[in-house]
């Protein structure tokens, strides 16, 4: 059974857009993480699926996929280390108490 | 490698052992030595200018040095000299070499403070040196850059103020000067064979409509250093903030980079255009010079009254080069060394009494002449030297000035010699008052009674820079024909061109 | 020999300055003294005998040709315009080395009794060599440029004189009068140089003379404001010459001048720098004379105005060495006069010969009433004439020396003034009848002012002084009695056959109609004067009484200072430089700061763009990529 591609586009757009919009109005830098994972997988999906649909002889999409999961990562692991420091330093993991680097 | 080439390297590893050497007695030191064997250089450089030409080397530039720098965008490394920019270096290391001595006991950080100091004076040498505009200009930059340091960490009063003024009116001069270095460029040699090197651009014809428009641009810009009214504000409160050897080498010499500027590039390059123009700088000029004057007679600080003196004294600089005469333009660099030897007796001499008095309003000092005899009478004699007095240097260079700005015979420019006159006289009243107020009378202040008169260091500052200043006035004409003959193909070209 | 001679004439007093002004403080005062007294003494030998050789020597056939004996280059400027300095000897110059080396070795000798003791004595001999360098150097200019150098010289000279007791504010003020005023006169003998050089196209006095040279023989047509260019420039050139030699209206810095140590006030502000205006007028004199006689009528009744208005005033005055300063003011109109009323060549320049006459006997007989003067004030410690009387008693030397000076400046034979003055007059009653009696009332006004002195001083009432005053030591007396030997027989000196406008001798005859008359003036001052002051009495007062405003205003000097303090202070200070400096401060400078304002607030005003906030960036950028996206999907056909 075929699920046609737009399927699965607008489930990709849907992700992206969650992801925009969490990045925009949340605060809380893990959540912040979040939509960026988000927004990173429904990048991954297009990846995939216009590999998969347009060009099912070549790899480069999945590929090109994993090297995106693999850094998505290894950014998550640094990110997550800043922000068990920042919360260490400040007791707070809301973006805009991080304010001191600013001036 | 290029002798000239020396005149750059010596200060920078002067600066290189300054880095390494221990202690602040040693950098001193080094620095006394590296500013003496600069001098000693300068003075061989005079002396061997002047073999070469009375060998009979007529060309207008000698130890021309070329070196490719950036290929792709024509940038060259070229020095050479001829007897206004000799005639510039042996000023340079002579005031440099003074006000070494006089900031002998400057603290704190000496070593950040003789570094750049030395920094300044590589530039100052460097510009001197370079007849490549690009070089020029880099050396231009290198020498105001370190002013801000100096002025904003060692200086006095509202220094942040007076090095952020100063830096920002400098640099507005040289943003002006960049579009002008610029433009000669890309109008030069009609889009074949640009060239940033002055003796190629001199032979090539820049087109009048674009030395219209460059020439007040390059003036301007040079004009800003060389404090041209009204863009002269920066100087007093410049100098008032300065430590003393800045205010001795920023009026002495990096004042006169403006002067030699506008001579070297806005005159050299572009004569048409300096000679249609030069109505409304001659004005501007003019103004200054009477208009410092007038400023200097109702100042009570020390270093404002000098600065004002300067704002007047380097007016008339900028005067007479505007006068486009080989005599007036011979007496304009004459009156450039005379000032940057004078003024920096001057600045030497307030900062020794600052140190002394801890104040620069003339009316709470008075009678210093009882008790720092030697500082008193050196501060007359670079009084008199300032009002141009016979047999010191000021009256060599201001009478030059007079005598060539009056052989022109039409009203516009006699009327503007004559108010160029008037300063004289003006400049005597505000130079007497300071003397009758400073130093004659009786000591008001009883703890003035307890002053040491000058320590050894002090007296070798100030006496350098007496003896360059009653030499050249008492036997001016080596200087001024060695001047005089470097102009004259300057001026032949400007008459041949008109 | 001439040349190596006069070499030194200069070099000894410069060198005397240096050695005097770097080491002088290591030697004993004594010592400095001496040895300027010593090299003065050699230096006025040497003069003696350069005059000597020039006047009686080989050269004397044919007239009195000027000679340079030595120059060499100073400053080029031009092609034509070169500065030298050198040594011209002419029968001026030859005279005024005589008058300047024997006044100044006077003065020399005289100030090892006045100034002993003094704070600064080594100093005040090193500036006494320097002003005699500097005046030697400007009477033995070859050219007007080196005229001008050494007329500074002298000037800083004076100034530094003027102003030797630094801490009297009065001696600060009057230096810095003196320099100032001065200065501004100097300013018009600068522009006047200026001009003249750049149609002559020389500085050569001997060029600027000679009567085929550029200037006389072919004057320039150009003019400025209807009037040539050359009179203008020699106006400007005696605007200079009345600065130094104290003319009207320049002439305020001069009795404040007296501030000064008495010798110098002898040497400097009555013998020798005063006359130097005289001077440069008579070295021109050829070009007045003959290219620019309106300019010559300039110096005549600027010349005339002065002698009467400072004999005038100099009734009026109480300090006795302000007495004298307006005599010597007075005397310098009367050599100005002199000259403007004379023609050139042969008898014709009478009246330059009589003016250089009077400079020589009035240089001898006015030094003279100073040293006097000097004498009196170190014997009672008071400038003022209320404070002396009867001192002929305790001070016989100065009295008699004095009282011979005061004849001769009356002009009673046989004493030098009256020969010099005689000559004056002859020469004026031929050619102005107006400042022929301008002169014969100053001649009698003088013989009274100075009798009121006289009497004032010597005689009067008997006053108990607090120390008894003392005859002055040799050292003081000596150079009294050898300046009054030469007020006494300067006049015989044969000065047609000497000095003369064109440098041919002449004969000169007394004319009788002239010199009785104001022998006989001068004679009715002296009456006046002896009436009036010999004893105490109320009669002084009641003239003053009855002169009423005059009177007031002439001993207030015709409130010229107060005018010159209006115009200085009031509107150069307040009116012109305290403006210029608010303007540079607040208009000039203000603008620049408005521009660092102006930059300062609009980067206020966008810097909330810049937050930091990393979501309200990313917030801006989906914004503008979706309002992208929709133009371009709406209007955009692909």
């Amino acid at each position: 059974m075929d699920v046609p591609v737009h399927f699965f586009l607008m489930l990709s757009a849907a992700m992206f857009f969650i992801g925009v919009f969490g990045f925009i109005i949340r605060r809380n830098m893990i959540t912040l993480l979040m939509a960026v994972e988000l927004m990173l997988n429904a990048v991954n999906i297009n990846f995939v699926v216009f590999n998969r649909f347009l060009y099912p002889d070549y790899f480069e999409g999945f590929f090109f996929a994993l090297f995106a999961i693999a850094i998505a990562a290894a950014e998550t692991s640094v990110a997550i280390a800043i922000i068990i420091n920042v919360y260490r330093k400040i007791r707070s993991i809301e973006a805009d108490d991080v304010a001191e680097m600013k001036h | 490698m290029n002798v000239l080439s020396l005149f750059v390297l010596v200060p920078v590893l002067t600066i290189v052992a300054m880095v390494l050497v221990r202690n602040a007695a040693q950098v001193r030191v080094t620095a006394a030595v590296g500013s003496v064997l600069q001098f000693i250089l300068s003075v061989g450089l005079v002396l061997f200018y002047l073999a070469e030409r009375r060998a009979g080397n007529m060309d207008e530039m000698i130890l021309v040095h070329d070196t490719v720098w950036y290929a792709p965008l024509n940038i060259h490394y070229t020095v050479g000299v001829d007897g206004v920019s000799v005639a510039m270096i042996l000023l340079t290391a002579i005031v440099v070499m003074a006000g070494v001595f006089a900031s002998w006991k400057l603290e704190p950080l000496t070593r950040e403070f003789f570094v750049s100091l030395i920094l300044l004076a590589t530039g100052v040498f460097g510009f001197f040196i370079s007849i490549d505009l690009f070089t020029m200009f880099l050396f231009y930059e290198l020498a105001v850059i370190p002013m801000y340091l100096l002025i904003g960490i060692w200086g006095s009063g509202p220094k942040e103020y007076s090095a952020m003024k100063l830096t920002l009116m400098l640099m507005g001069g040289s943003a002006l000067l960049l579009v002008g270095i610029l433009a000669i460029y890309f109008s030069s040699g009609n889009g074949l064979g640009q060239s940033m090197n002055i003796l190629e651009l001199s032979k090539m014809h820049i087109p009048l409509e674009a030395q219209r428009w460059i020439f007040p641009l390059t003036f301007l810009g040079f004009g800003v250093l060389g404090a041209l009214f009204p863009f002269h504000t920066w100087s007093p409160d410049g100098h008032a903030s300065a430590p003393t050897a800045v205010s001795m080498l920023h009026a002495g010499v990096l004042m006169k980079l403006g002067g030699y500027g506008c001579f070297r590039v806005a005159i050299f390059l572009m004569p048409e255009g300096a000679h249609e123009l030069a109505w409304i700088f001659l004005i501007l000029t003019g103004v200054s010079v009477v208009y410092g004057a007038f400023g200097a007679i109702v100042q009570k600080d020390l270093k404002y009254i000098n600065a004002y003196s300067s704002v007047s004294h380097c007016g008339l600089v900028l005067f007479a080069l505007l006068m486009l005469n080989q005599t007036a333009m011979n007496g304009a660099i004459l009156q450039m060394i005379s000032h940057g030897l004078m003024t920096a007796l001057f600045f030497a001499l307030i900062g020794m009494i600052y140190g002394r008095t801890h104040t620069r309003n003339i009316y709470e000092m008075g009678g210093l002449m009882k008790v720092i005899p030697f500082l008193s009478v050196c501060y007359v004699i670079a009084g008199l030297a300032s009002l141009g007095l016979p047999g010191l240097s000021g009256f060599v260079a201001e009478m030059t000035i007079f005598f060539g700005a009056f052989q022109h015979a039409d009203t516009f420019h006699r009327v503007l010699t004559i108010a160029a006159c008037c300063s004289i006289v003006i400049t005597a009243v505000y130079i007497l008052r300071v003397v009758g107020t400073l130093l004659y009378g009786s000591v008001r202040n009883p703890h003035f009674a307890e002053f040491k008169d000058a320590s050894w260091f002090e007296r070798s500052s100030t006496l350098i820079l007496i003896t360059a200043i009653a030499g050249i006035g008492l036997f001016p004409l080596w200087l001024s024909s060695m001047i005089g003959d470097s102009l004259a193909p300057v001026v032949s070209r400007l008459i041949s061109l008109l | 020999m001439i040349f190596s001679l006069a070499i030194w004439i200069l070099a000894l007093p410069l060198m005397m300055f240096l050695f005097l002004g770097l080491a002088g403080h290591k030697l004993k005062p004594a010592t400095a003294g001496i040895l300027g007294t010593a090299g003065l003494g050699v230096v006025a030998l040497l003069s003696y005998t350069v005059a000597a050789v020039y006047f009686f020597g080989p050269s004397r056939e044919g007239g009195l040709q000027p000679e340079v004996l030595f120059s060499f280059d100073w400053l080029h400027f031009t092609d034509q315009l070169q500065v030298k300095l050198g040594f011209l000897l002419d029968p001026i110059s030859a005279m005024m080395l005589v008058v300047v080396s024997t006044v100044s070795f006077a003065v020399h000798l005289y100030s090892n009794g006045y100034m002993h003791g003094e704070r600064g004595f080594q100093r005040f001999y090193a500036f006494l060599s320097l002003f005699t360098f500097s005046m030697m150097g400007l009477v033995v200019a070859t050219n007007i440029f080196q005229m001008y150098i050494f007329w500074e010289l002298v000037g800083v000279s004076s100034y530094l004189l003027i102003g030797f007791y630094y801490e009297k504010p009065s001696a600060i003020l009057a230096s810095k009068k003196a320099f100032i005023v001065t200065r501004f006169a100097d300013l018009g003998f600068l522009i006047g140089i200026l001009v003249l050089s750049y149609y002559a196209q020389t500085f050569d006095f001997i060029t600027l003379t000679s009567l085929e040279g550029p200037v006389i023989g072919h004057p320039v047509g150009a003019t400025f404001l209807g009037v040539s260019v050359l009179t203008w420039a020699l106006v400007l050139i005696f605007m200079g010459g009345a600065g130094k030699s104290a003319m009207f209206p320049l002439h305020i810095w001069l009795p404040d001048a007296m501030e000064g140590p008495t010798p110098v006030s002898a040497l400097i502000h009555a013998a020798t720098m005063v006359v130097a205006g005289v001077y440069l007028v008579a070295r021109l004199f050829p070009v007045y004379v003959l290219a620019a006689p309106d300019a010559l009528m300039v110096v005549a009744y600027t010349g005339g105005f002065t002698a009467l208005f400072a004999a005038v005033i100099a009734c009026t005055q109480n300090d006795i060495k302000r007495v004298l300063a307006f005599s010597t003011m007075s005397q310098l109109g009367y050599m100005m006069l002199a000259l403007g009323v004379s023609g050139y060549g042969g008898h014709d320049g009478l009246g330059f010969m009589a003016s250089m006459f009077h400079l020589f006997t009035h240089a001898m007989f006015k030094a003279l009433l100073f040293l006097g003067a000097g004498a009196i004030i170190h014997a009672v410690h008071s400038n003022f004439m209320t404070d002396m009387g009867g001192l002929r008693k305790h001070l016989p030397i100065t009295h008699i020396t004095f009282l011979l000076a005061c004849l001769a400046i009356a002009g009673i034979p046989p004493l030098s003034g009256f020969f010099s003055k005689d000559e004056i007059l002859v020469a004026a009653f031929h050619s102005n009848k107006l400042l022929f009696f301008v002169a014969y009332a100053v001649s009698g006004i003088t013989a009274f002012y100075m009798f009121r002195l006289y009497y004032n001083i010597f005689w009067g009432v008997r006053r108990e002084y607090p120390h008894p005053p003392h005859e002055a030591p040799l050292s003081m007396s000596l150079p009294l009695m050898i300046l009054a030997a030469a007020t006494i027989f300067a006049g015989f000196i044969p000065f047609a056959q000497l000095v003369t406008s064109d440098g041919q001798p002449f004969e000169i005859h007394t004319e009788w109609v002239v010199a009785v008359p104001a022998v006989l003036i001068g004679l009715t001052g002296i009456l006046v004067a002896t009436l009036m002051y010999k004893s105490e009495k109320t009669l002084p007062d009641r003239v003053a009484a009855f002169f009423g405003p005059l009177y007031r205003w002439a001993s207030r000097k015709f409130y010229f200072d107060e005018l010159y303090m209006f115009i200085t202070k009031r509107i150069l200070f307040n009116k012109v430089s305290s403006p210029v400096a608010w303007f540079d401060r607040h208009i000039v400078d203000g603008f620049m700061n408005l521009l660092a304002y102006l930059a300062q607030r609009s980067s206020f005003l966008i810097r909330g763009l810049q937050s930091g906030h990393i979501q309200g960036y990313v917030f801006v950028f989906v914004l503008g990529a979706v309002l992208l996206s929709a133009y371009m999907l709406l209007f955009v056909t692909l």
